[in-house]
């Protein structure tokens, strides 16, 4: 009887929890329709420096990673602070002295220029993987096309419209993308055809933008390793210590006579 | 005598600290057939303290300020050292809060512990409840990301929707036009002063009330009817050490799950913290979804469910209000849910049902579909109170035994 009740009532909740977890995450498909591609971030030092280059050469420019530090970056991905100061950092401070490595990752150009030039302040960029995520930013920096009708003379598929030009087009060359009509009017992408050809085969375009998202993905959850070790040892704590309490509470419940 | 003792009895003729002690766990006698459902009052008292000792921590290096709200999170995230621990603490606190305080309510409901003697316990863990999501609301704005503050807009402006007066009490809530610095100055005042000190408060009058009238049981009997020859109930033990024990078995398995999420999924996949809260507050920008936390959704599916917005909005109100006089509507003086009919068990599983979906359907965007269900549970959530009403007038409930089950 006391069973079934507490089954009864757990019923519901064990529900609940099941929806959380199986529900695709609620608010999470933020702009365009395109179907996203998986993607799981590679947290290697090496992945991470490529990455970091990329930022620093192609994004920086116009993007800034603020509340990151050099620093701190310098540490995690295993580089020291000269080769830091040396190779990533291009920007100065109002003195016109090189900036510091122990300052946030800012640049250069300033919000009066970045509308002229976009129409839109350049969002930072620290957080990006936590507000998109990581499987909308892969998508999107590998669907950029040649548009004659905008501006910059580019458009993307995951985010149509959207004010930033193709600044990776060096490297990938130009594509257009392919649709098929799927009988009811509506037209979907079926992928991307090279128009010209860029510095890098796209195999070789695919592993940097593999690596420049997982120095997304690292930027915006810089701490994650710090915590999952840490986690593994307070697990492995709290087991050991939740034996001992049940021990404990059996030996003293000895006392309690049964009805 | 020895030193300790000696000390004892000069503290003793002071302040009744000895007296303090076993009335309230050293000689309080708890029915000794608590189960799975008793660990929850133990584990909000719990998460109060987390709450307040990293909410301490917090303080320190958070700025209450339009221009530095969010990047002072990340600060705290980044450079302040164990500030993302204590953090993540902290969000996974306020969800976790909600979940120990929704399965300690229901615990309430199905062992009918709301029943007389325990109104005014009911009542006070009512105004917990009430204070707790006031608390919730106003330390969700405090990141200042864009979900705090369109979270934020879109329940103040709700107070608009009151006739005459709604605006007038909307400028005054937020002290502006819109959300704004000022808005975020006065959650913060409230959210780290007011409300804590308030809720500390009722937490000491709900424990006061429980232990003057004593714990309820599953069984729903009386312990204190059926006492031994030294004068103590035969079904009761002391709560120090038996339960202090049992808790720390409770509280060890609470804090494995509480921190498996702080360490290994804090966002809990966009629940407890959510996606859009990673984009600073932009007044000029709204999100496409604003959906509130998890743990207001029910509530805010009932709002939405209503063809009106003032009616929506006192639907919402009386839902959380229907609840304070629930020991009142349940005229069924037998307690617990094992010795009461079928119809009841059936019109509770269907108040539970009710409100998970309404929590489900909360946090989705509005569909016509969605609309239909939702208000099918909202009327389901008040019919609810309705037929307990009048099933617990004449309801066929089967004895219920002198002594608890153990």
């Amino acid at each position: 009887m006391k069973k079934m009740i507490l089954s009864i009532a757990t019923a519901p909740l064990l529900a609940a929890a099941t929806l959380l977890v199986v529900l695709p995450q609620t608010g999470f498909t933020a702009g365009g329709g395109a179907a996203l591609e998986h993607f799981s971030p590679v947290r290697t030092d090496r992945a991470l420096q490529r990455g970091a280059r990329t930022f620093a050469n192609y994004c920086q420019g116009c993007h800034t990673a603020e509340y990151q530090r050099y620093s701190r970056l310098a540490t995690d991905i295993g580089i020291s602070e000269e080769d830091m100061s040396k190779n990533m950092i291009f920007t100065t401070d109002a003195e016109g002295a090189a900036t510091k490595v122990g300052s946030l990752m800012t640049n250069n150009m300033s919000a009066d220029y970045a509308k002229k030039a976009f129409g839109v302040v350049p969002p930072n960029l620290a957080l990006v993987s936590r507000s998109r995520g990581v499987d909308w930013l892969y998508t999107y920096m590998k669907s950029f096309y040649l548009d004659e009708s905008r501006p910059l003379g580019a458009n993307n598929t995951v985010y149509p419209n959207v004010g930033m030009p193709h600044v990776l087009a060096d490297l990938q060359g130009w594509t257009k993308p392919v649709y098929h009509d799927d009988g009811e009017g509506h037209s979907v992408l079926d992928g991307f055809q090279q128009v010209t050809a860029g510095t890098l085969s796209p195999e070789e375009y695919d592993s940097t933008i593999t690596d420049l998202v997982s120095f997304l993905d690292y930027l915006g959850d810089p701490n994650r390793e710090a915590r999952h070790s840490l986690g593994i040892k307070v697990m492995l704590f709290l087991s050991l210590f939740l034996v001992l309490a049940i021990f404990l509470k059996k030996e003293y419940w000895k006392d309690i006579p049964h009805n | 005598m020895s030193k300790v003792s000696d000390t004892m009895a000069w503290i003793d003729e002071r302040i009744p600290l000895t007296a303090t002690w076993n009335k309230h766990v050293g000689q309080y006698y708890a029915p000794k057939n608590f189960n799975f459902w008793y660990y929850f009052g133990s584990l909000a008292l719990l998460v109060l303290v987390i709450q307040i000792v990293t909410g301490i921590f917090l303080t320190m290096n958070y700025k209450p300020d339009g221009d530095l709200a969010f990047k002072s999170v990340e600060y705290i995230m980044r450079d302040v050292n164990w500030g993302w621990l204590i953090r993540y603490m902290h969000s996974t606190g306020a969800s976790m809060f909600f979940v120990v305080v929704y399965l300690h309510m229901m615990r309430g409901i199905m062992y009918g512990s709301y029943k007389k003697p325990r109104e005014l316990l009911w009542i006070f863990g009512m105004l917990i409840y009430l204070v707790l999501m006031a608390e919730a609301f106003m330390g969700y704005l405090l990141p200042w990301g864009q979900m705090s503050y369109w979270g934020a807009q879109v329940i103040i402006s709700l107070f608009g929707a009151i006739p005459w007066v709604g605006d007038a009490i909307t400028l005054w809530l937020r002290g502006d036009y819109v959300v704004s610095d000022a808005t975020l100055n006065r959650f913060f005042a409230l959210h780290v002063i007011a409300m804590p000190l308030v809720l500390v408060g009722l937490v000491f009058v709900h424990i006061i009330a429980l232990h003057e009238v004593g714990s309820n049981n599953p069984d729903g009997n009386d312990i204190k009817k059926v006492k031994g020859a030294d004068g103590k109930p035969l079904d009761g033990i002391p709560f120090h050490p038996y339960y202090t024990v049992k808790d720390l078995v409770g509280v060890t398995v609470f804090l494995i799950i509480f921190f498996a999420i702080v360490f290994f999924a804090p966002e809990m996949g966009g629940y407890f913290l959510e996606h859009a809260n990673y984009i600073p507050a932009d007044p000029l920008k709204t999100p496409e979804h604003i959906a509130p936390v998890w743990y207001f959704t029910p509530y805010y599916a009932i709002l939405r469910a209503m063809p009106d917005k003032l009616l929506g909005v006192m639907a919402m109100f009386a839902a959380i209000a229907v609840l304070f006089f629930l020991p009142w509507l349940d005229r069924n003086p037998v307690r617990s849910i094992r010795y009461r009919s079928a119809a009841y068990k059936a019109i509770l599983a269907a108040f539970v049902i009710a409100f998970i979906i309404l929590g489900y359907y909360g946090m989705q965007p509005v569909t016509p579909m969605g609309t239909i269900i939702s208000r099918l549970c909202a009327l389901i959530y008040f019919g609810f109170f309705v037929a307990l009403f009048f099933i617990s007038k004449n309801e066929k409930t089967k004895p219920v035994p002198e002594r608890v089950t153990y």
